[in-house]
């Protein structure tokens, strides 16, 4: 655990990078996040996952995986792969200010 | 937690360790047997790591058009089933009760629907989705007569074993 400056702003993050208390994130911030993961602009795709992962985390309590994005957030497999690639569920929870997922699927 | 400050460092998953290749034979069609493969194709591309799927024997009921919906499981053989929440291995005589295999797979079917994970169908399409590829081993395909046009259609070909050795190739192979 260890605090660091992001946009301006200190903020929790983990060992892996990610931040621990979502309500320290902000969209500034989010775009930060992604320029560090070779994200250089959030399109309104990127976003639509970013808010939809936001929103199901504050009623669930935890990141949705892939498949529960892809089932209930409405955004595809292919998509997320493009939009997020060859680590999707890492980096969507990454920038979304989210812990990684814990399912399997 | 401490207040120590870091500069801001990429995260330790962008390191992806160079180009990691998985290759998972599944030989097994039975309903218990058909989701490791498929659970494991789907991490390893979350990881980012190529993963081919090359299905061979029993394995094509998992990509046969008349069989991967109606995968089936049963006790017979199989000391590891207990009655639920119990460490009572369910008798071997009650695999012959007429019906059995169907609750039990039926019984499976449920538990795994509960854990959201998806049935064998839309498994098999999210890993495609997600750049996975499925192969048919040529053999198998031959004894069992077998065309492309009989399997799944994201299956890109049926292969010979020497064509696997070729894609395989500095790959982790797993066989299940």
């Amino acid at each position: 655990m260890a605090n660091q400056v992001i946009a301006g702003h200190e903020v929790a993050v983990d060992d892996e990078g990610f931040m621990t208390d979502p309500s320290q994130w902000s969209e500034e911030i989010a775009t930060v996040l992604a320029k560090n993961i070779a994200i250089d602009t959030l399109t309104d795709d990127h976003w639509k996952v970013i808010k939809w992962l936001r929103e199901d985390f504050a009623v669930e309590g935890e990141t949705a995986t892939l498949r529960r994005v892809s089932t209930l957030g409405g955004v595809g497999t292919k998509e997320m792969y493009t939009l997020f690639p060859k680590k999707p569920a890492k980096k969507m929870s990454y920038v979304a200010g989210l812990p990684k997922p814990k399912g399997c699927v | 937690m401490t207040t120590e400050q870091q500069e801001m460092a990429a995260p330790a998953f962008m390191d992806d360790g160079g180009d990691r290749k998985m290759a998972i034979i599944c030989s097994k069609g039975t309903l218990d047997m058909a989701y490791p493969g498929l659970i494991l194709a789907n991490g390893a591309l979350e990881n980012g790591i190529e993963t081919h799927l090359f299905f061979t024997f029993w394995g094509l009921d998992m990509v046969n058009r008349k069989t991967m919906n109606k995968l089936t499981m049963t006790s017979a053989g199989n000391t590891s089933m207990r009655f639920p929440g119990t460490s009572i291995s369910m008798p071997q005589w009650m695999s012959w009760i007429p019906g059995m295999t169907k609750f039990q797979s039926w019984m499976m079917r449920k538990q795994i629907r509960d854990l959201d994970v998806p049935k064998v169908a839309d498994m098999l399409q999210h890993v495609v989705d997600a750049g996975g590829h499925l192969w048919a081993c040529k053999m198998s395909a031959d004894m069992m007569k077998l065309e492309l046009d009989d399997l799944f259609e994201e299956v890109e070909d049926i292969i010979n074993v020497d064509a696997f050795m070729n894609l395989s190739e500095g790959a982790q192979v797993l066989f299940i």
